[in-house]
């Protein structure tokens, strides 16, 4: 059967005859990647332009259309010896990177104003000389700059500020944009009087200082996002769809539309829902329903994307959800759950609902007080937009977003991404974690058992002989292999096994009868699959387990350490997950949980005032992720149930969740600080501006030294919470 | 003081010129790939062997 493939959903036309794509490249790390795949590329007839993004380890490719297509330049980059996938960027992600260069335009603006109006202002503070008319000049020109600057640059607060208004709320934009405003206006009316203050600079430098907190906090999300998006592509699974005419056409997933006859092949993990057609099977469902025992299915079973194909062939229709199945049960859980999840004010929201009122209740009041005390209204004016000026929440507003970014940047490091802005504090809250067994606690695949026990030439030849099949256990056998290159002429007979001729003698690897050994005597165990191995008269049968994860026990009583509650709620059997509960030391859990009552559970526990993180990575875990206070997935997890975590950790340790959370306290103690550093500055600025001593020279002072000592204090989210304990 | 007269302008305008070329810098894509920028240095690609 011919087997072409169709990437269309990944390739935009250009205007003469061009084709472009997008490659997530996997495996760039250093300098000679860049050349060659560049170099590589460019060499191919037809390519017109490759060019590789080492931030994001993206490949963008233009090749005239006709001379190639797009699977001919996957196939090139995959020759020179990288994994391509191509890349269809998500609509938030380009909305997103507008966003951050229209902040970097308006801070660039605002650092440009910023330079000179101190400039200006420097000389008009050490200017004991300066005539009247010339400071005057200098406070108009401060204005030339400054008003335009605010339009431009103070866009970000206004527009957010206006939107809270408009939504009958309070953030943190509020009293910026009426600080700056009221500045400015205040600086022009006195500048219009020939006064000797004006506070350009200061309402230009509280501009500039928030920008830099608001761009890098957006950086950060930005580049844990591509990465996350990334490994979705890199994962990202194709489909075979078998056309009327017979032929088989290569698809990502993203193009299957119901009704779509696919053809799913031994080995492979099923994309979409669907009922069989023909064939006979077994699969393996762990990561739909966490249950490890493997299931048969036949012409007319339902099944569902994400389970494993083991041992047949199976052609399938696909399925729209049509009520009943165990996906839609998940979609309606999941709908619910998030419609009762009461949305969590951030910290930063919580202080400035009580900030902001206090700050324009003391502006008000030392107006009054002024006037009661027989000033006059200009100064009594005059006095209350100082205090606003100097109560400008500039440190309060950097306060938290400059732990997160480095605290996340941190954690990023470490394996950990971040899907939502405020899981660190969310986090920081937790008192209980819950565990899904399959896939979390354990790998999501069975691993081989006692392979010490096998003589290392015979592993080493079965490893190599694995290569060349496309069973399930056959490609975690695979990575045991010490030499990755399969042997030449291995023969593979599907359902049976493979088999090659090494040194005269045949090696055979697959089923107990294809390797002529008898049933073993061990029989058929729970939990437990075997592959059979014959070489030159010897034998041997290689045990497969689902196996935990090897710090997974370190990982539990390290969170019994930080006084936290650690349960196991598992789909799979009791038999099962008793065990692992038993070796982990976990005393509470429950077995053959449906996603309902993984949610029940969860519910119950927040009746009783429980903040729950949920770990979980199957489709039956998705809502249950979505009700819990916070919570995590592994990168092996199914689609669904990654949308909905808060993080997501990579590799074969389960140690990014431990320290997600000790983080997450050492970032809510850090933000905790620094709101007090902005409190204590408020506390001794606020009575100063209130007497009416605060002049120009005061207010950038004391603004630039609250914001860099506040964001000094961030920087230790970095070095001492996560270093000493990674290292540990 | 006539000096500022001339002394302004030419410092506001070295600063303007600052900022135009750094936005132009940004429009034209030169930080899209910092981490690349650093590394491309090194290949000598352009050198006729």
């Amino acid at each position: 059967m011919a087997e072409a493939s169709d990437l269309s959903l990944f390739v935009s036309r250009g205007a003469s005859g061009t084709a472009h794509m997008t490659l997530a490249v996997d495996g760039v790390g250093c300098a000679s990647c860049i050349r060659k795949i560049e170099g590589g590329l460019k060499k191919l007839p037809g390519i017109i332009d490759a060019r590789l993004n080492f931030t994001n380890r993206r490949l963008a490719v233009e090749w005239s259309e006709g001379e190639l297509d797009a699977a001919a330049v996957i196939a090139a980059v995959e020759r020179i010896g990288y994994k391509a996938q191509p890349f269809e960027p998500a609509r938030a992600e380009a909305d997103e990177a507008r966003h951050a260069r229209w902040l970097l335009k308006c801070l660039a603006v605002a650092g440009f104003a910023a330079m000179n109006i101190m400039l200006l202002s420097v000389s008009v503070w050490s200017g004991t000389d300066m005539t009247p008319a010339t400071r005057d000049f200098f406070h108009w020109l401060s204005a030339l700059i400054a008003l335009p600057t605010a339009v431009y640059a103070g866009r970000p607060f206004f527009q957010s500020a206006w939107k809270a208004i408009r939504g009958g709320s309070l953030n943190m934009d509020v009293p910026i944009s009426l600080g700056v405003t009221l500045a400015l206006i205040l600086s022009v009316v006195e500048t219009a009087l020939h006064a000797e203050h004006a506070y350009f600079d200061s309402a230009v430098m509280l501009l500039f200082f928030l920008l830099c907190g608001r761009y890098l906090d957006q950086a950060m999300r930005r580049k844990t996002r591509a990465v996350a998006a990334n490994l979705a592509a890199l994962k990202a699974d194709f489909a075979h769809r078998l056309e009327d005419n017979g032929e088989l056409v290569r698809l990502p997933v993203g193009a299957l539309r119901p009704g779509d006859r696919l053809l799913v092949r031994p080995g492979d993990r099923i994309p979409a829902d669907g009922s069989v057609i023909s064939g006979t099977s077994e699969i393996d469902e762990s990561l739909v329903t966490g249950e490890t025992a493997r299931r048969r299915v036949g012409a007319g079973t339902a099944v569902y994307a994400g389970a494993m194909n083991f041992s047949g062939a199976l052609t399938l229709r696909v399925i729209a959800a049509d009520g009943g199945t165990l996906i839609d049960e998940v979609e309606r859980l999941l709908q619910k759950a998030i419609e009762q999840k009461s949305q969590t004010v951030r910290l930063a929201d919580r202080v400035s609902r009580y900030y902001a009122p206090f700050v324009h209740a003391t502006a008000a009041l030392t107006a009054i007080g002024w006037l009661l005390a027989g000033a006059s209204v200009h100064d009594a004016l005059v006095t209350a937009i100082t205090v606003l000026i100097i109560t400008c929440p500039c440190a309060l507003a950097l306060a938290i977003p400059t732990v997160q970014v480095v605290a996340s940047g941190a954690l990023f490091r470490s394996g950990l991404i971040l899907n939502a802005g405020d899981a660190i504090e969310r986090l920081a809250e937790v008192d209980i974690v819950i565990f899904d067994k399959t896939g979390t606690l354990t790998w999501p695949e069975p691993r081989v058992e006692k392979a010490a026990a096998i003589a290392p030439d015979m592993l080493e030849t079965a490893a190599r002989l694995a290569l060349s099949s496309h069973h399930p256990l056959a490609a975690v056998l695979a990575r045991e292999a010490r030499v990755q290159s399969p042997y030449a002429d291995a023969i593979e007979e599907p359902g049976r096994g493979v088999r090659v001729v090494i040194a005269g003698s045949e090696a055979r690897l697959g089923a107990g009868e294809f390797c002529d050994i008898a049933p073993t005597e061990a029989g058929r165990e729970d939990g437990l699959s075997t592959i059979a191995f014959s070489h030159a008269g010897r034998q041997a049968v290689l045990e497969f387990r689902q196996k935990l994860r090897p710090d997974a026990a370190a990982v539990v009583s390290g969170l019994k350490q930080l006084g936290l509650d650690v349960r196991i709620l598992s789909g799979d059997r009791a038999g099962a997950v008793g065990p692992v509960a038993a070796a982990l030391g976990v005393e509470s859990f429950a077995a053959a949980m449906r996603p309902d009552e993984k949610i029940k559970a969860i519910e119950t526990l927040k009746v009783a005032g429980r903040q729950v993180l949920m770990v979980g990575d199957g489709i039956n875990d998705a809502p249950a992720l979505a009700a819990a206070h916070v919570s995590i997935s592994p990168i092996s997890a199914a689609d669904i149930t990654q949308a909905q975590a808060d993080a997501v950790f990579l590799g074969d340790q389960l140690l990014p969740v431990l320290e997600a959370l000790r983080a997450a306290r050492a970032a809510r103690r850090l933000m905790r600080e620094n709101l007090l550093l902005a409190v204590i500055y408020n506390t001794v600025a606020v009575p100063v501006a209130i007497a009416g001593l605060v002049t120009p020279l005061i207010a950038a002072a004391a603004m630039s030294g609250s914001s860099t000592l506040v964001t000094l204090n961030a920087l230790r989210a970095n070095r001492r919470s996560l270093r000493r304990e990674t290292r540990a | 003081m006539n000096v500022l007269i001339f002394l302004v302008p030419l410092a506001l305008s070295l600063g303007l010129a600052g900022l135009a070329a750094f936005l132009w810098s940004l429009c034209s894509g030169q930080y899209d790939d910092m981490d690349g920028a650093a590394l491309r240095i090194l290949t000598d690609d352009d050198l006729r062997d």
